[in-house]
């Protein structure tokens, strides 16, 4: 898979309830994930550039969240539209394999 | 008038000086509904995602063209009736670019923030290095 980095979900909020199981609360260093575009100065997040923006599609061509990804809101909204036309000009998968 | 990017796909099976035709002709039909063609763009042979009109593979062509809707419209209409063409997509460009000047222009300003506030900081330890995950 091209995307994730890392599994399960954030330990960083304190809002979050414990976990089923309780007891030995897990404490695992996760390195925080920052947004690709935002730390690589990328502007313009190009439908064309099909390498760049596969990145951010799962195997069966999905959407990857950003809770996956750690893309800020403004790039995702953006990445999101990217996708969606090179879905459109057959650059990437509606649906792939299956 | 505005910028556009048409981007095409022609069928496989169409040879290359037609392609080329196909290019110089509807370089025409930019001119004659009141456009201008920036720049032409052969993206080249490639394999399709999905398959449109029963075909696996496209030519990509690339027009960055200046121009009204009217260009638009003419210009999605002429690739409609052609039967080599097998899809299109035409984006306007005017936001997206202006949004990436506008982040060029929001990091310039950071970047003089922070010089100011600290004129060149010698080869010291950054001061708060970045927060651990740990809250």
């Amino acid at each position: 898979m091209p995307g994730p980095k890392e599994g399960p979900p954030s330990s960083e909020r304190p809002a979050r309830r414990e976990g089923p199981g309780g007891g030995g609360r897990k404490q695992y260093f996760r390195r925080r994930k920052v947004c690709k575009f935002c730390s690589e100065k990328i502007d313009i997040i190009d439908y064309k550039d099909v390498r760049m923006v596969s990145e951010f599609v799962a195997e069966r061509g999905k959407i990857l969240p950003r809770r996956l990804t750690g893309t800020c809101s403004t790039h995702q909204r953006a990445l999101s539209e990217a996708i969606k036309r090179a879905r459109n000009i057959a650059l990437l998968p509606f649906a792939a394999g299956g | 008038m505005r910028n556009y990017e048409m981007i095409f796909i022609v069928r496989p099976d169409v040879a290359d000086d037609e392609v080329q035709k196909l290019i110089t002709q509807m370089e025409g039909v930019v001119a004659s509904a009141g456009g201008k063609v920036e720049k032409v763009e052969k993206m080249g042979r490639r394999r399709l995602a999905y398959r449109v009109h029963k075909q696996r593979e496209g030519f990509y062509v690339l027009f960055y063209v200046q121009g009204t809707g009217d260009t638009v419209k003419e210009f999605e209409r002429r690739l409609k009736v052609t039967d080599t063409v097998i899809k299109h997509l035409t984006v306007c460009t005017d936001e997206i670019l202006q949004r990436a000047e506008k982040f060029k222009a929001l990091r310039a300003k950071q970047e003089a923030k922070r010089r100011r506030s600290k004129p060149a900081p010698p080869p010291a330890a950054p001061p708060a290095p970045a927060e651990s995950a740990q809250v």
